[in-house]
């Protein structure tokens, strides 16, 4: 095939968006996704998609680790192995990526949360950020992204409540909110007993709760593309599943239906690339090596390069093809695979005798939330940590295979698991805490001596640990959380505290960070502000790779809006001057 | 900028079973939502249990040894069945025989050195770390109480469940106790939980024991009765028992 204009590497959130942006300015465009064609009726069907065994437990829509992994440690003074099953987080492959079975948890970071150094030097000066902690402002700010939540919000239709319209505070939504243009495109969606009852007693304890804002449909919906999506169900079927109403947003029901259509786009399937090949300058890509469904190798040319995939391909794919300075956490210099960060989560369970929860209906973002202690909302003095998270219940459907809620001191088996289940299930409310991770000099990406995936690469070694303003922050957010749960007049509570080292073995987010991290100069940062390569500037990498450190926000709202950001700078300024669109 | 070659819309699928019959979209291709060339009749169904009685997988002294361990771990009482009523050792069976026990989705490639415990699975795959831990196990209870796992009484044996479940209980053959034990009872919890197609969760009785309803589809009516009971009995993939005349 000859050059396309641009040829985009994964096919998900990123990879649609940019595709649209780009076909729709009359680029010719390749996307080429490892995975096979999904869709609606013939890959979550509602007839078959109510199948936690399936998809949940088996993985069935999840990335498959029988072919390619990463291997893992929590230090480097440990050998790092493979993660042999999924479990921490949950990639996707094929067509829509994660974007077909993520919650629909749709936030924009806080202004502040674009300028964690800068911003807390200056309130809480030098000694608020330890030396190892290697956090960096975004080189973009909250104003110049917000048009571009806004145009992501109203392609996936949210259903929320505005909490601030241009600078002035909205009753019912979120007052820390950074401002937005205009009202969300949806109402919020009806809500279910246990976030009423968090929100009753949050209320109380003076804190300001508020709808979470949900890709899942509160009523039928037409998006500016002309994509119709269904009112949700409320089936609970949401987290970790496709939806087979049309009632959460994803590539295949916001962009697919538009674009396919398009003469100027092409998807190549079941093909995954493995290399993006440079010129002997090291300094162009001329395209990319692949191997397609039959295993053969082929090459694509290309003008321009897009890396769209999973963050934790898309740094691979930098660190095996060569581009950028490969990050040293000794030396602290290079800059490919630095500043890897992810969430952490603790939780709550709140345990009733006389109150009826129904916890499986559910939605995936269908919630009641405080923001009162995220980002910077709250004063940081004297409590020896920076960031926050947000707090809140959210009924994503308590699916049976999964969701055991048994009070402390009830075995995990026998006579007595099965009496505590049986009276627990439907009268537990569990509260979440959803945190921030900054990043640290020793938590990095790079590639592994040892193993390979089914191509013979090196598997992608992650290096993470949770650092002390991690715990100190998840415990502080834990003990806010069991403030509200005492106050809900249940029987018994039981905090759950995330102690100890990081571990991939149980299910937290697939909220994975940073590794080719965008910045203001070539020495600290991968990409430059619109998410070009310092180093070769025909290739852009999208994605969550880009933030500096991760901020206590779900990341897929911020990863759109950047994906629009960077696909106008690539329009009305590198289509014109191909070119770096920085200069250091 | 658009270029004379690729002016036509077509998706190119290459290779595997999967997409084998979706090929070239042709140009002048109709609308999305008619897809030609990815009928409905390749939606992805699940495979249910083969129904038919008796073990694919366990060998005569494994099913034992997986019935009584079932028996325990999720035991028929005044509440109602228990694991093994459910037809738990059968779906264990049934996975373990499927591509779930040949570990279609763990990464198996060496070396497999013992880790740290965050750093998690480090077995083989599903069926292998089966095969081997019943053997121990039976070995672990012959030498110490002399008989098979599934021959001892019950206080013994949840005594001995107990002991995979801390780890204390060395087995030999570089079997760890508790990570054969966690894969024990998640694939217990999964007999007992998931829907009836698989072959466990007989007569939905696990999610009648908790309340839960199922694949019910559409739950708009109750959202917001807060603190009601559902009005409704639980539904499977595959109906109900009472959709049919039997």
């Amino acid at each position: 095939m000859a050059n396309p204009d641009v040829v985009l590497v994964g096919f998900g959130w990123t990879g649609a968006i940019m595709a649209e942006r780009l076909t729709a300015a009359g680029l010719n465009v390749l996307a080429i996704e490892r995975g096979g064609w999904r869709d609606t009726p013939n890959t979550f069907a509602t007839t078959f998609d109510q199948d936690e065994l399936r998809y949940m437990w088996r993985h069935h829509q999840f990335e498959n680790v029988a072919h390619d992994t990463l291997t893992f440690r929590n230090n480097a003074g440990q050998v790092a192995l493979p993660m042999r099953r999924l479990g921490s987080f949950l990639p996707g492959t094929g067509v829509g990526g994660a974007g077909i079975h993520w919650n629909g948890q749709v936030w924009r970071y806080l202004p502040t949360d674009f300028a964690v150094r800068s911003h807390n030097l200056k309130r809480y000066g030098a000694s608020a950020i330890p030396p190892d902690m290697t956090v960096q402002d975004f080189p973009v700010t909250y104003d110049e992204l917000e048009p571009h939540y806004d145009t992501f919000e109203y392609l996936c239709g949210i259903s929320g409540k505005a909490g601030n319209l241009n600078g002035k505070i909205q009753p019912g939504g979120n007052p820390f909110e950074g401002w937005r243009s205009r009202e969300y495109p949806n109402p919020p969606l009806d809500m279910t007993y246990g976030p009423t009852l968090f929100a009753s007693a949050a209320t109380e304890a003076g804190y300001h709760p508020f709808v979470h804002p949900a890709a899942n449909m509160s009523r039928a919906y037409t998006n500016p593309l002309g994509a119709q999506l269904g009112e949700c169900t409320y089936c609970g079927f949401c987290e970790k599943f496709g939806c087979g109403n049309y009632s959460k947003a994803s590539p295949q029901t916001t962009i697919l239906p538009i674009l396919m259509r398009r003469p100027n786009f092409t998807l190549l399937t079941n093909c995954e690339v493995t290399k993006i090949e440079l010129d002997p300058g090291k300094t162009r890509a001329t395209g990319v090596i692949y191997v397609d469904g039959k295993g053969q190798t082929q090459f694509q040319g290309a003008e321009v390069v897009m890396l769209t995939a999973y963050i934790l391909h898309n740094v691979r794919l930098l660190l095996t093809s060569s581009i950028g300075k490969p990050y040293d956490p000794k030396a602290g210099t290079g800059v490919i695979g630095k500043n890897y960060a992810y969430q952490i989560t603790s939780s709550v369970n709140v345990f009733y005798d006389d109150k009826i929860i129904n916890p499986f209906i559910g939605a995936g973002a269908l919630g009641m939330i405080i923001d009162d202690f995220n980002g910077d909302n709250f004063d940081h003095s004297g409590l020896g940590f920076i960031g926050g998270g947000y707090i809140g219940v959210v009924n994503t459907g308590a699916r049976p295979i999964e969701t055991h809620p048994t009070p402390d001191g009830v075995p995990a088996w026998g006579s007595a698991w099965k009496k505590s289940i049986a009276e627990n299930y439907l009268k537990t409310v569990s509260i979440a805490t959803h945190g921030a991770v900054m990043s640290h000099r020793g938590n990095y990406l790079d590639l592994d001596p040892t193993y390979t995936d089914t191509y013979g690469r090196p598997l992608l070694r992650m290096t993470f640990d949770f650092t002390d303003n991690e715990h100190r922050m998840s415990d502080y957010l834990t003990d806010r959380a069991t403030d509200v749960a005492k106050r809900m007049g249940a029987r018994e509570v039981q905090a759950k505290k995330r102690a100890g080292s990081y571990s991939v073995v149980p299910y937290q987010t697939t909220h994975n960070t940073g590794g080719a991290i965008m910045g203001d100069n070539p020495k600290t940062s991968a990409v430059n502000r619109y998410l070009q390569s310092w180093d070769v500037s025909n290739v852009f990498v999208q994605g969550a790779s880009a933030y500096p450190q991760n901020a206590g926000y779900n990341p897929t709202a911020t990863l759109a809006a950047l994906a629009y950001w960077s696909a106008d700078a690539f329009l009305n300024h590198y289509q014109k001057s191909p070119g770096p669109l920085v200069h250091a | 900028m658009p270029t004379d070659h690729l002016t036509r819309r077509r998706i190119l699928a290459s290779g595997t079973a999967l997409s084998s019959g979706i090929a070239l979209l042709s140009a002048k291709a109709q609308p999305f939502t008619t897809y030609p060339n990815i009928p409905t009749d390749q939606a992805d169904r699940p495979v249910p249990a083969d129904p038919l009685q008796g073990y694919l997988f366990f060998t005569p002294t494994e099913a034992l040894f997986v019935e009584a361990a079932v028996s325990r771990l999720i035991p028929k009482d005044g509440l109602g069945p228990g694991a093994l009523e459910c037809g738990v050792a059968v779906f264990i069976d049934r996975q373990l025989a499927g591509p779930y026990g040949q570990g279609d989705h763990f990464y198996l490639k060496g070396p497999s050195p013992n880790g740290e415990a965050t750093q998690g699975w480090q077995m083989p795959k599903p069926a292998d770390v089966y095969r081997a831990a019943i053997t121990e196990v039976n070995r672990y209870t012959n030498d110490a109480h002399g008989g098979d796992f599934a021959r001892l009484a019950v206080d013994r044996q949840d005594e001995i469940l107990k002991s995979l479940e801390s780890g204390s209980a060395k087995l030999k053959g570089g079997i760890d106790s508790k990570a054969f034990f966690t894969l024990l009872l998640q694939n217990t919890m999964e007999g007992f939980f998931a829907d009836p197609l698989y072959g466990g969760n007989r007569e939905m009785a696990g999610w009648k024991l908790i309340g839960f309803p199922g694949a019910r589809y559409n739950n708009r009516p109750f959202v917001t009765q807060h603190g009601q009971a559902y009005p409704l009995p639980p539904v499977s993939l595959n109906g109900r028992p009472d959709w049919t005349r039997s």
